[in-house]
């Protein structure tokens, strides 16, 4: 069965569910037509989802693609951490599934093994208000698109509103200045902070490098240089120094999970989590009390004055070795348009921020006030290894836990903020080298 | 034989028949299988992880040899160094613990004590759990807020405030170490135990009667002739030791401030981020240390012939 953009438009007005997109100038331009092959289909490898209404969307809106198609989607799952290496090894020899759903900077790691979704993209970003620019950087070789930026996983503070006015804040406070304040304040009258500084992957380097950024320090130039050792990372070590001391005692050890077990327990009163934080409270009766004393908010904002933040971020790639290239971009065009992507994004419940701009005016973000902290991530997000090309070296210093061990170094005092920025640069010097 | 050479030989007997009696034909035959395997299985991989030390491979890069670079460029990295220290500390404290510890309950459990088989399965449970669940229960044990013994300390009044068990890089050590060595005790105890019961009671009567007390017993008998076992019991246990991954990697991923990155998960830390060339340069690194541990036991422990492959 051949499948046409016609046919999809017609599916789509069919099921009621898509809105009047032909009225779009953009549309009309520059729509382009992939017609699967004859008797493709398509083998998806995804991570296992955190937020169950994500993988229950997805699964039916590749189901409608398959109902308008005829062509196969068969949708495979795996734990988050096995992503990773399974995409790289996939790469590398050359088979597995045709599209896969990667982390951070994966797709630069095998560039030259994915397809190039160039046409696609320039159509979605034309067609939905332009990509939000940290997130086409995860997606943007140069000109060129090697993979479809599909969400960050956002971050933001989540805190508990009684504690905080304990400590006599009525709001919580916007900027770095008077979140120390609100430190002191917490520890001294009522539970504590606490922040990941141990080898968490997703909260620990979400929180070093906001510490970082939000002070004006990067670790490398546009050109790919390290620069870490600067005033401005100075300022920012010993900022976290002074925010250290008024965190819970053994922050140091903290894995992703520790800080969600520590806030649930009513041990601390602030913290940064995705989404899940709260929702783990809410969906538990036991906690009613507790979930609705949770609020959250966008991490404070440093001396640079804009909301700087890591996030997480994933995306789409598809496999140069994919024996249906056409497939696949129809696939991941449909995905992207409109009906189904408006759907998962809702069904994500604010733990999908979106990559495309028009699809941020999502009801979801409304639906609980707890949702909004959640809505900027897009916006305020930076590719890792800023202000440096994506690659080897960006990846390296990641899984190296750079700028994590740095910040825990000075935080923790164990180095002067001097010696520890010093050692970063020595380290990132070595993962930037041959890139 | 006899019979052979009375009667002529057979003008066609083939070559297939005259190599079915060969011993020697037949031995290597029968060695085959296990040489492939081996060489499959075990030469190759080693063969190519030592290979790969020497280039600059990466994800998706084949990679180009490029000599000692990775270890020259280790040289100067200090994690690597950390790591090295780490694991030489874990290795070292942790096996003296296991062997001191294993020694006295294989000599108690050697003893006539009531339910004694019993206390002899118990012993080995930790060694029968696998150790991702065993790491999972130490990782709440030693959790920073929620650890049953701060929790019990505090109860009790003896201490304020929980202990920092993997946030402070000493404690961090040590909580490390003593779970390792809780894991690895009974690998040494029961297998000093089966040493012990090969030893005659009757030396130990004898020298009971001679008047010998229980420390000159154990000393001048016990011990010299647990030897041989020992050499091998520790040879393994300092191996494990040394190569342990997953009691670190779920407890603390090297972290505090790499306090606890071994050579084994620092290997592994580079591998995932794609330095694949690194990652194989840390590993082939523990080689030298593993060797000297081996000839150590070999040379130093192992002191009767027939254990070198002589008769004694």
């Amino acid at each position: 069965m051949t499948f046409s953009r016609r046919d999809l438009l017609a599916t789509g007005l069919a099921a009621g569910t898509l809105p009047l997109v032909g009225s779009s100038p953009a549309f009309a331009q520059a729509a382009p037509t992939f017609t699967p092959e004859k008797g493709a289909s398509l083998r998806v490898l995804r991570w296992a989802p955190f937020v169950k209404g994500d993988e229950d969307s997805f699964i039916a809106n590749s189901k409608k693609f398959t109902e308008a198609t005829g062509v196969d989607v068969r949708i495979d799952k795996e734990s988050w951490e096995d992503i990773r290496p399974k995409a790289a090894t996939a790469a590398t020899a050359g088979s597995g599934p045709d599209i896969m759903m990667v982390w951070f900077d994966d797709p630069f790691q095998y560039p030259d093994k994915l397809l190039d979704v160039t046409d696609l993209a320039t159509y979605l970003g034309g067609k939905y208000g332009g990509w939000y620019p940290g997130l086409e950087g995860y997606g943007k070789r140069g000109n060129q698109f090697i993979a479809l930026p599909l969400a960050a996983i956002a971050n933001a503070i989540c805190y508990r509103q009684s504690m905080v006015e304990a400590a006599g804040f009525k709001e919580f406070p916007r900027d770095t200045k008077a979140f120390l304040e609100l430190a002191k304040a917490l520890k001294a009258k009522s539970k504590p902070m606490g922040f990941p500084h141990g080898k968490a992957v997703g909260d620990g380097n979400n929180y070093a490098h906001w510490i970082v950024w939000s002070h004006g320090g990067k670790m490398v130039d546009d050109s790919g240089k390290v620069v870490i050792n600067s005033p401005e990372t100075i300022a920012a070590l010993k900022y976290a120094r002074e925010l250290y001391q008024q965190f819970i005692p053994g922050t140091e050890s903290w894995l992703d999970i520790n800080n969600n077990r520590a806030f649930l327990a009513g041990d601390i009163s602030v913290t940064a989590n995705g989404v899940s934080l709260y929702y783990s409270a809410k969906n538990d009766p036991k906690m009613a009390d507790l979930a609705k004393d949770i609020k959250t908010v966008q991490l404070p904002i440093g001396p640079v004055g804009k909301g700087v933040e890591l996030h997480q971020t994933t995306e789409l790639v598809a496999f140069k070795h994919t024996k249906f290239p056409n497939a696949v971009k129809a696939y991941l065009q449909f995905m992207y348009e409109k009906p189904q992507m408006e759907s998962w994004i809702t069904a994500s419940s604010a733990y999908c921020c979106p990559a495309l701009k028009s699809y941020i005016d999502n009801p979801v973000w409304t639906s609980d006030p707890n949702h909004a902290a959640y809505k900027t991530a897009s916006e305020t997000l930076r590719p890792n290894g800023y202000s440096g090309p994506l690659g080897p070296g960006s990846a390296a210093a990641m899984a190296d836990y750079i700028m994590v061990d740095m910040v825990a170094e000075a935080a923790t005092g164990q180095r002067s903020p001097e010696d520890a920025v010093k050692r970063a640069e020595q380290r990132a010097t070595r993962a930037y080298r041959n890139t | 034989m006899a019979q052979a050479t009375l009667t002529t030989a057979p003008p066609h007997r083939s070559l297939l028949a005259d190599l079915s009696h060969n011993r020697a034909f037949l031995g290597i035959l029968f060695m085959v299988p296990a040489a492939c395997i081996l060489l499959f299985f075990l030469t190759y991989p080693l063969g190519l992880g030592v290979w790969l030390g020497f280039t600059d491979a990466r994800l998706n890069r084949p990679g180009f040899f490029i000599g000692f670079e990775n270890y020259v460029s280790l040289s100067g990295d200090p994690i690597f160094w950390l790591s090295v220290f780490n694991t030489l500390l874990y290795t070292t404290v942790a096996s003296i613990l296991k062997f001191a510890l294993g020694l006295w309950l294989a000599l108690i459990l050697n003893e006539n004590l009531p339910f004694k088989s019993f206390f002899r399965a118990v012993v080995l449970l930790p060694w029968v759990v696998p150790t991702v669940l065993s790491a999972l229960a130490f990782w709440w044990i030693f959790d920073s807020q929620f650890s049953i013994i701060s929790w019990v300390l505090m109860k009790a009044g003896l201490i304020s405030s929980p202990i920092n068990f993997l946030g402070d890089t000493t404690n961090a050590r040590a909580s490390v170490i003593a779970a390792n060595v809780w894991r690895g005790i009974p690998f040494v105890a029961i297998t000093l135990l089966a040493g012990l019961q090969t030893i005659s009671p009757s030396l130990q009567e004898a020298a009971t009667l001679d008047g010998a007390t229980p420390w000159q017993r154990f000393r001048h008998i016990t011990l010299p002739l647990l030897t041989p076992i020992i050499a091998v019991v520790m040879t393994f246990s300092v191996l494990f030791t040394f190569t342990d991954f997953q009691l670190i990697w779920v407890l603390t991923r090297g972290g505090p401030l790499n306090a606890t990155h071994l050579m084994a998960t620092l290997s592994f830390q580079r591998f995932s981020s794609g330095q694949l060339g690194e990652g194989a340069a840390i590993a082939v690194a523990m080689v030298p240390f593993l060797l000297a541990a081996i000839l150590f036991s070999y040379f130093g422990l192992q002191r009767r012939k027939w254990q070198q492959g002589g008769d004694d």
